[in-house]
């Protein structure tokens, strides 16, 4: 073995073996990580439900007389849902640098393609609600209540994104040494943008397989 | 230094006075609402779940008295069904997890050396929201509207066609509520245990107690969520006609008993892992040395907290589940015997190898390896499918329950009691009180629940608010009654011993056990900021460790006393090596403000009056703005370019 350069090298040197990972990440960071999973978890079991209820349910998904669901709405949901982390990622490298104008304009562009990702489910909804409701079959009690309940954490993230927005406007609240709201509001963003691509093979996708 | 009496020759006696200064709060009504303070905050968490304890205790003396006797007519059968599940809901989820928490709260930051918890007025908040869902929850019991289902509530009966009235909507919605108080604590537990251990409490220096309780946090934190989905899918059943556990509409009903078990089983051991802790926290002050094997009691705490994920069908053995899959979960329901095991032999060993210390709290220690081991080889029968199919829903079930949850959590909780009231209050208890307690209680504890084996295996279902005369299970019940009384009387009897000793206990000294670990060093009751030093670890037992105590005398420095502010100190995660100070909050209305709201909240949802709810909502959202409001700081400190 040589002593200099390659990833084992790197991995297993003293420095490696001795530097302590993960260091001084702040308490405000673990707490939301904790939530994040907690929230996670809960999807996992509502999905997991739907899955379970389908297959016992028996070979015709979904029963009755509803069509498989239509994709051009979904698809144009996940297409203005997951690139709205985009800009919020922006935002938090501008603020992390003392940058508040782009932490604004940041903000504010995803503060915009939420609203759109939720005006676009109020299509859905519309669309879906002549067809079957929630108390149709447990298939419209499913579709209706992961959407929704999706649906209620985009509002929650918004209120974040919003609440930092007009924090951020006052002034004298964000900066390069204060930045921790924004990366956590962050964080919970980008859950929300993830949990929707589980949604989207779940709800849309699953059933046409 | 000056000749003073200060516990700390090191710390000045202006360094002092500035500490009280910036950590006092005010014996005021005010006070009272706004506290932060993590050590009011966890007697107030054990008052609160023993003040349950005590409602779901007479519960079960009521059921008790009905069954004395076949055939009598105490209560009627309605009111039996709201008595037995009341009694079980309040003692898993209002008192134990309460009770364990409220230990945790008190004594998580005085073993690692810490100031608060990493979240104080997050705290406070879980405080006020478990006092609320549990109020909520008892308050259905006078208008007849309590919960009447069993604690696990099973579909099909619990859906609103079986089951009219609010019953299972106090159920469904109270248990949610108490989510949010669970999930706070469990959460703020982890970050405190790796943002705020003293510097060089690394991870193998972290008391048992500790591990447990941060063990315990993350099973909530993936526990727990297929509780709240379940209890959801249920109130959306019940009260907006969907079919999630309603066949009739392609709903499935065992899907409640999938979801509410991924959560049940790991909440066994979300009681009894803290409970275990207590255990290791109390032995070596007993023993006069360290409990054996602290590496694989670790191992073995967190080998117990991953497999309890995978044993929940064993609840389910008689549901007509693929036998494949009863194979598997009889497998691992016997392999999580094994970390279990381990721990009793280390204890065995520690107490073999020690110098035994014959007071209350080891009493309490050996009543509960006895009563705990019992439990848990009933336990290990049960794991055998055929087994558990001839045996299930009859009162052999109530019986192992029963022994492991008395013997496994509410003897160490009174161990722990015993052992930590000089700590809490200041003040020594009475031992021989405290033996009569033990004494009544476990011998109450053993005449009360092993004849359930027998009437059990007799064929006495569970449940059953009376029986006849004929199978001959009269005289077993009424043993069991006359047990039920003995034992309310052993704990009437801790009751009595812990209000003597507020009242007229000797005063405590800072240390009279000659414990091991950090809560020790300190004084009795501990000053609002726990240390005037905080020290620097040098072992495992930090208290019987000279090095250690130099770190808070000769060897305090600045760094670690930090009396200009209301500060403590952030470490790393792994290694607990000094990061910064950092400010801690100060008292506020608002986690009562927001707790309230969702009171509102809640109570509306319960009674359909949506509109009150939706203004609900807007205040709890608007509250939770206000207090993440970022402070106004000039440019220069916030660090911006533009």
């Amino acid at each position: 073995m040589t002593d200099r350069g390659g990833v084992v090298a790197a991995a297993t040197g003293v420095a490696a073996l001795t530097t302590e990972e993960p260091v001084g990440r702040p308490t405000g960071w673990w707490g939301m990580v904790l939530f994040v999973a907690t929230e996670a978890t809960l999807f996992a079991c509502l999905l997991g439900s739907y899955f379970y209820l389908r297959f016992q349910f028996g070979p015709q998904w979904p029963p009755g007389g509803v069509d498989k669901p239509k994709l051009l709405i979904p698809l144009l949901m996940t297409a203005v849902l997951v690139p709205s982390s985009l800009p919020v990622i922006w935002a938090e490298h501008g603020i992390r640098r003392g940058r508040r104008g782009r932490l604004r304009a940041g903000l504010a562009a995803t503060l915009v393609l939420g609203l759109g990702f939720l005006a676009l489910l109020a299509v859905e909804y519309a669309e879906n609600l002549k067809h079957f409701t929630m108390t149709t079959d447990v298939y419209g009690s499913l579709f209706y209540l992961i959407t929704g309940f999706h649906g209620l954490h985009v509002l929650v993230g918004l209120t974040m994104i919003g609440w930092l927005l007009a924090a951020s406007l006052r002034g004298g609240s964000f900066g390069s040494h204060r930045h921790e709201r924004v990366r956590n509001a962050a964080i919970y963003w980008h859950f929300v943008d993830t949990v929707w691509v589980a949604i989207l093979f779940t709800i849309y996708l699953s059933p046409r397989l | 230094m000056s000749t003073t009496t200060s516990t700390a020759p090191a710390v000045g006696r202006d360094d002092l006075a500035r500490l009280a200064e910036h950590w006092a709060e005010p014996r005021s009504l005010r006070s009272w609402f706004t506290t932060v303070d993590h050590k009011r905050i966890g007697r107030r968490y054990l008052v609160t779940a023993a003040f349950f304890f005590v409602l779901a205790g007479l519960s079960a003396l009521v059921m008790r008295t009905q069954l004395a006797r076949p055939e009598s007519g105490v209560v009627s059968p309605q009111e039996y069904n709201q008595l037995f599940t009341m009694h079980g809901t309040a003692m898993i989820f209002l008192f134990a997890t309460p009770m364990l928490f409220g230990f945790g709260n008190f004594l998580v930051p005085l073993m690692i050396g810490s100031r608060d918890m990493a979240f104080p007025r997050l705290n406070a908040f879980g405080y006020w929201v478990f006092l609320f869902a549990g109020l909520f929850m008892w308050a259905s019991l006078p208008f007849g509207a309590a919960p009447n289902n069993g604690w696990f509530a099973y579909a099909p009966l619990n859906q609103v066609q079986h089951n009219p009235g609010l019953h299972m909507d106090v159920y469904a919605l109270g248990l949610l509520f108490l989510g949010i108080s669970t999930t706070s604590g469990a959460i703020n537990f982890i970050v405190t245990a790796l943002k705020l251990r003293a510097p060089g409490m690394s991870l193998n220096r972290v008391p048992l107690f500790v591990w447990a309780i941060v063990a315990t946090a993350f099973m909530v934190i993936f526990a727990l969520p297929a509780l709240n989905a379940d209890n959801a899918m249920l109130f959306f059943d019940r009260r907006f006609g969907t079919h999630f556990f309603d066949p009739s509409g392609g709903g499935n009903v065992l899907l409640w008993q999938h979801l509410f078990w991924i959560f049940g089983h790991p909440d066994v051991y979300i009681i009894v892992l803290p409970a275990l802790g207590i255990v290791s926290a109390v032995l070596p002050a007993f023993t006069r040395r360290g409990v054996v094997a602290y590496s694989l009691i670790v191992l073995s705490i967190v080998a117990i907290a991953i497999i309890s994920f995978g044993v929940w069908v064993h609840h389910m053995f008689a549901t007509g589940l693929p036998q494949l899959s009863y194979s598997f979960f009889s497998a691992a329901s016997t392999v999580i015997t094994i970390p279990s095991g381990i721990q009793i032999f280390a204890w065995l060993a520690t107490m073999l190898l020690g110098r035994l210390v014959s007071r209350v709290p080891l009493l309490f220690v050996i009543g509960f390896i006895v009563t705990f081991v019992l439990g848990g080889f009933t336990g290990a029968m049960f794991a055998l499918t055929a087994f558990d199919q001839q045996v299930t829903d009859s009162y052999f079930v109530v019986a192992h329950f029963h022994y492991v949850l008395i013997g496994g959590a509410v003897f160490p909780m009174l161990a722990g009691i015993y052992y930590w009231l000089p700590k809490i209050t200041g003040r020594m208890y009475h031992e021989g009180l405290g033996r009569w307690a033990f004494w009544l209680a476990f011998t109450g504890m053993h005449v009360t629940f092993f004849p359930m084996h027998l009437t059990g295996l007799f064929g006495m279902p569970r449940r059953v608010y009376t029986y006849r005369s004929e199978p001959g299970w009269d005289g077993w019940n009424l043993v069991s009654t006359v047990g039920s009384y003995l034992l309310a009387l052993g704990l009437l009897l801790v009751l009595v011993g812990v209000v003597h000793a507020v009242r007229r206990g000797r005063p405590a000294p800072a240390d009279p056990w000659e414990g091991d670990s950090l809560e020790w060093s300190t004084a009795s009751p501990p000053e609002p900021y726990n240390f005037p030093v905080i020290p620097r670890v040098r072992s495992l037992h930090p208290t019987w460790d000279a090095r250690t105590a130099e770190s808070t005398t000769t060897g305090a420095t600045a760094d670690r006393v930090l009396s200009d502010g209301r500060r403590t100190l952030f470490t790393s995660e792994l290694d607990a090596r000094t990061e910064r100070a950092v400010a801690m909050p100060e008292p506020s209305y608002k986690p009562l403000v927001l707790a309230g709201a969702l009171l509102v909240f809640f109570t509306a949802m319960l009674l359909a009056a949506y509109p009150i709810a939706v203004v609900a909502v807007l205040v709890v959202a608007a509250t939770i703005a206000a207090w993440l409001w970022p402070p106004r700081r000039p440019d220069e400190e916030l660090g911006v370019a533009s």
